[in-house]
């Protein structure tokens, strides 16, 4: 595999495309966590999830990369949409979506983007293979799905059961919990919870709902 | 194909991922950057999956069940967030500080004394609900409830 | 007869323990058998009380009256040979076994030669006298038992120092009666003056009790023994360096017990324990210790000429400022207490002076008399219920016994031929005049001779003064309604009871004949020059009392009344001097516990809370920042991993 490794200097069409979907993908994924709108950060997720599902196109991994479209863009983001406008989020500019850990994030997130490229590059420079169609289509992925990761398949099935019924749970409200005390936000055992100190909570913001 | 190539995007995505989950203050800008680390992972898995040519694919598949507990962890997450706005009319983390140490502590200068004028100074400066005006939108008071 | 004085230390011991622990035993029984009966007299804890009482004085007077026919009987066979100057005994006693230390052993040794059995009588029967007086004094005193049984204590402590053989078993009596006389001192400790008196009296005896304990080491560790024979026979061998830093030492503890004129403070303040307490410790036997330990290692004393010189000083000076100061005090204890502190430096002078024998006589003889003085006033401040004698007069007509017996105590005290303090005064101005020739330095003799002839003119003033303002002159007495703490209870009656009556009467015999015990020493010229001067003390109080029966004929003393009636100013003295530096120097280490010693431990938990608050600050509840912190250690900790494998 990498006795035959090509010059960086000479890309490839392959290459080409790959970087400039990746370049794609990290532009759009900066603007999601820098957009002063909250659904244009979600609007430019899907930009990211798309120029990825390219990506997994053009390292050969058909089937990946329909699920991803059909999964991440299909679903995930609805639910993020719906997450936004559920929790009453401000639609448009809005001047505070970074918090005040702005300035640690910045330093924590460049020194992670820095030691994993110098260490990616330290160790996979030489790394080199050939692309070849048809290794990751679904009746591959299928046979191996359903023969060797069955178990596991079967175990992630039950997981996703339990999301579902877990999210329910939470986001119903007439359903009380162990003690019998209700979840209602407008209970007085909800009030009372927002007076607790170092919380900080801010007075109601849409007086009822 | 060079290897590089894919492992790079990926660990700049990450990084991305981690500025927005410790930057951003609304919790569903948090998820969404969680979102965008676990991509960065699943194409670590496909393009090394594809450069050690594994028969099994089990780089592959084992992307296929990180999509899937991605899409598990966004529906539960949301229930939470959902919760959460539901007990507090928030879903800012700057807000949500039950983890701090409480503010009646012993001695003068507590720093969580502070901490919480700061707060407190905070919510009364710009309130979530001026923040609908700055966009023009007619959604005051009175008209939602 | 040889465990005679082993029984006579342990039976009033043993009385002290019945009686403290005997006296209410059966408590709840006795509570619930008088249940029914309580509807007829009194209540309960009134019967309980005083039938407590009943029982400790039975616990108490019995084994006394027991260990005082024991010491009788041992000085049965000296008799006064001791006070004759004739041949010593041998002793009798017995060395109940020795507790070796790994250097010089402690003997338990208990004899009674002639001094110990003279002595010994003395303190058994006066101890006899006040536990009998005291159930008639404290008669309703709640604390009667635990009262009386400290008496026992005392007796049998004094009893120890009397009978020791051996010098460190004699310390351990000497310090058990401190401790007794601090405890009877304070037995009405609910007024704050009283247990000040106790603990002054306390600090004051200790204070001289360290010097003592070393100038028992000294002699001992020169000697080679604590055993008091084989260390007065090892004397004559000993430097005189050391001799006289022993006996230096020994003379603190002994002008500390015997209230002798540095450490003599705390004997006045002491007259705040009950009346029978001052009779017995304070005048008869517990202040007596301290000339008595003299007269028992007289030997050594007299071969440390320096020592004796200083005896003799100290002596001349408190026996005539005293005398001074009792003729200016209003309060009748404190009268008789600087009377005693006088009297003591009296015997002391003649210590000094070299007589033994005359100074033992005295003792003897002040014993009695002081003891009966003290129980009179004991009678009379009972009657009027106030110490002052502003407050008394005329009381002869109502208290006839006791005038009687008070009359008999102050002639006695003045030296008025023929009671008792006639013959022993007389005995001791003998000696010094003897001192005077030889044995003393000379201005020592001189000054000593001067103060001890100018002080029989002061007593006799002093004496007649007090006599005069108690018993004659119109009556005073301010019925009391309540009794003030710290004074006896008033009651309504003629005389005093018998209990109280019979001890007096019983002391005035001793106080009159004791003179001619031994045989009559008498030396003319001596014995009318002082009769002279004491009548002469005596006459100009009578003629300034005749010329103004109410005014006191303290003023006398004129510009001097004040310092008089101050004794000196010695105790503001003191206050100036030591107390107030090492309450300023308390209160100093109270200040710097406070601020450098608290304060480091303080300051150590402020500065631990300061520095705290910097991590504190990372505890502001933001999640956010966790992560952030949790992510910048995995980073470094990755670096780490990549950098140095």
């Amino acid at each position: 595999m990498t006795e035959a490794m090509p010059s960086y200097l000479s890309p490839t069409g392959q290459e080409i495309i790959f970087l400039l979907l990746g370049a794609v993908a990290v532009g759009s994924a900066l603007l999601v966590v820098t957009t002063r709108q909250l659904v244009h950060a979600a609007l430019w997720l899907v930009v990211t999830f798309g120029a990825l599902a390219g990506c997994y196109l053009v390292l050969t991994a058909e089937f990946v990369a329909w699920v991803q479209v059909l999964i991440y863009v299909g679903a995930v983001i609805v639910l993020l949409l719906f997450g936004i406008m559920l929790t009453r989020a401000p639609i448009g500019r809005s001047t505070d979506l970074d918090s005040g850990n702005r300035p640690a994030a910045v330093v924590v997130a460049l020194a992670t983007a820095a030691i994993l490229v110098t260490v990616v590059i330290d160790g996979f420079r030489m790394a080199y293979t050939p692309l070849t169609p048809g290794q990751g289509g679904a009746a591959e992925l299928g046979g191996s799905i359903f023969s060797t990761w069955v178990l596991p398949f079967e175990a992630l099935s039950v997981l996703l059961l339990a999301a579902l019924i877990g999210a329910i749970v939470l986001s119903r409200t007439d359903i009380t919990g162990a003690n019998g005390t209700n979840q209602r936000g407008d209970g007085p055992n909800g009030l009372s919870r927002t007076d607790t100190p170092g919380g900080g909570s801010p007075p109601d913001q849409t007086g009822g709902h | 194909m060079h290897i590089v190539y894919p492992a790079v995007v990926s660990a700049l995505l990450f990084s991305i991922g981690v500025y927005g989950v410790l930057a951003r203050r609304n919790t569903i800008l948090v998820l969404m950057s969680v979102e965008l680390m676990l991509n960065a992972v699943n194409l670590n898995l496909v393009a090394f999956d594809v450069w050690l040519g594994d028969r099994l694919h089990s780089g592959q598949v084992l992307t296929l069940f990180v999509i899937v507990i991605a899409a598990a962890e966004v529906g539960v997450g949301l229930a939470i967030v959902l919760a959460l706005y539901r007990n507090r009319r928030t879903v800012d983390l700057d807000y949500l500080r039950d983890l701090a140490e409480p503010a009646d502590g012993p001695t003068p200068g507590n720093p969580t004394v502070t901490d919480q004028a700061q707060t407190q100074r905070h919510t009364t400066d710009d309130q979530p609900v001026e923040r609908d005006h700055g966009d023009g939108r007619p959604a005051g008071r009175g008209g939602k409830s | 007869m040889t465990t005679f004085p082993l029984l006579a230390v342990l039976l009033p011991f043993l009385a002290a323990f019945a009686g403290l622990l005997l006296s209410r035993w059966p408590r709840g029984r006795a509570r619930q058998s008088n249940g029914p009966a309580a509807h007829v007299g009194g209540t309960p804890a009134d019967e309980d009380s005083a039938r407590a009482n009943r029982r400790a004085a039975w616990i108490a007077v019995v084994p006394t009256a027991a260990a005082a026919v024991l010491a009788v009987w041992l000085a049965w066979g000296q008799g006064f040979a001791f006070l004759d100057g004739g041949a010593r005994s041998v002793p009798v006693g017995d060395t109940y076994g020795a507790i070796d230390t790994g250097g010089v052993p402690i003997s338990l040794t208990l004899q009674a030669d002639d001094l110990s059995g003279l002595l010994g009588v003395l303190v058994t029967l006066v101890a006899l006298a006040v536990q009998i007086y005291s159930i008639g004094y404290l008669k309703d005193d709640p604390r009667y038992p635990s009262y009386s049984a400290f008496i026992s204590l005392f007796t049998s402590a004094m009893l120890l120092v009397v009978y020791a053989g051996d010098l460190l078993v004699l310390y351990v009596g000497w310090e058990i009666m401190g401790l007794c006389s601090y405890l009877l001192i304070g037995h009405w400790w609910e007024d704050r003056g009283n247990s000040r008196a106790a603990v002054k009296a306390f600090l004051v005896t200790r204070l001289g009790d360290v010097g003592f304990l070393f100038g028992i080491f000294v002699l001992g560790g020169a000697a080679g023994s604590f055993r008091i024979a084989d260390v007065l026979a090892k004397v004559p061998e000993m430097s005189a360096g050391t001799l006289v830093a022993a006996t230096m030492l020994l003379l603190a503890g002994v002008a500390g017990k015997s209230a002798q004129v540095p450490l003599h403070t705390w004997l006045p303040d002491a007259m705040a324990g009950p009346t029978p307490i001052s009779a017995l410790i304070h005048a008869a036997t517990m202040v007596a210790a301290g000339i008595f330990l003299v007269a028992r290692l007289f030997p050594a004393f007299a071969a440390a000429r320096p020592t004796l010189d200083v005896l003799a000083v100290l002596a001349a000076l408190g026996m005539l400022g005293a005398a001074l100061a009792a003729l200016a005090q209003d309060d009748l204890k404190r009268v008789l207490a600087y009377s005693t502190v006088s009297q003591l430096a009296y015997m002391a002078g003649g210590l000094a002076a070299g007589s033994d024998t005359a100074t033992i006589f005295h003792l003897i003889t002040h014993g009695a008399f002081k003891a009966l003085l003290f129980l009179c006033a004991g009678v009379v401040i009972h009657h009027v219920g106030s110490n002052l004698m502003s407050q008394m007069g005329g009381l002869r007509r109502e208290l006839p016994i006791t005038f009687a017996a008070t009359t008999v105590g102050f002639a006695a005290l003045m030296g008025l031929p023929p009671f008792s303090g006639f013959f022993s005064k007389d005995a001791v101005l003998v000696a010094m005049e003897g001192a005077l020739a030889g044995g003393l330095t000379d201005a020592a003799a001189l000054l000593l001779y001067g103060c001890a002839l100018a002080t029989v003119a002061v007593t006799g003033a002093y004496a007649t003064r007090a006599w005069l303002r108690t018993f004659f002159g119109r009556t005073r007495t301010v019925a009391l309604p309540e009794p003030e703490p710290g004074t006896a209870h008033v009651i309504d009656t003629r005389e005093a009871p018998p209990t109280m009556l019979v001890p007096v009467v019983l002391l005035a015999v001793p106080a009159v004949l004791l003179g001619f015990a031994g045989g009559l020493h008498l030396d003319a010229p001596v014995a009318v020059i002082s009769v002279v001067l004491a009548l002469l003390g005596a006459a100009v109080v009578y003629a300034s009392w005749r010329s103004d029966p109410v005014a006191d004929p303290a003023r006398l003393l004129g510009p001097l009344r004040q310092p008089c009636e101050q004794a000196f100013y010695v105790d503001h003295l003191y206050a100036a001097v030591i107390a107030r530096p090492i309450v300023a120097l308390a209160g100093l280490v109270v200040r710097t516990d406070d601020t450098v010693v608290d304060g480091a431990v303080r300051g150590s938990g402020r500065s631990a809370r300061g520095l705290s608050g910097l991590l504190r600050l990372a505890q502001n509840g933001n999640v956010q920042l966790y992560v952030s912190g949790l992510l910048a250690g995995v980073l470094l900790i990755v670096v780490g991993a990549v950098m140095f494998t």
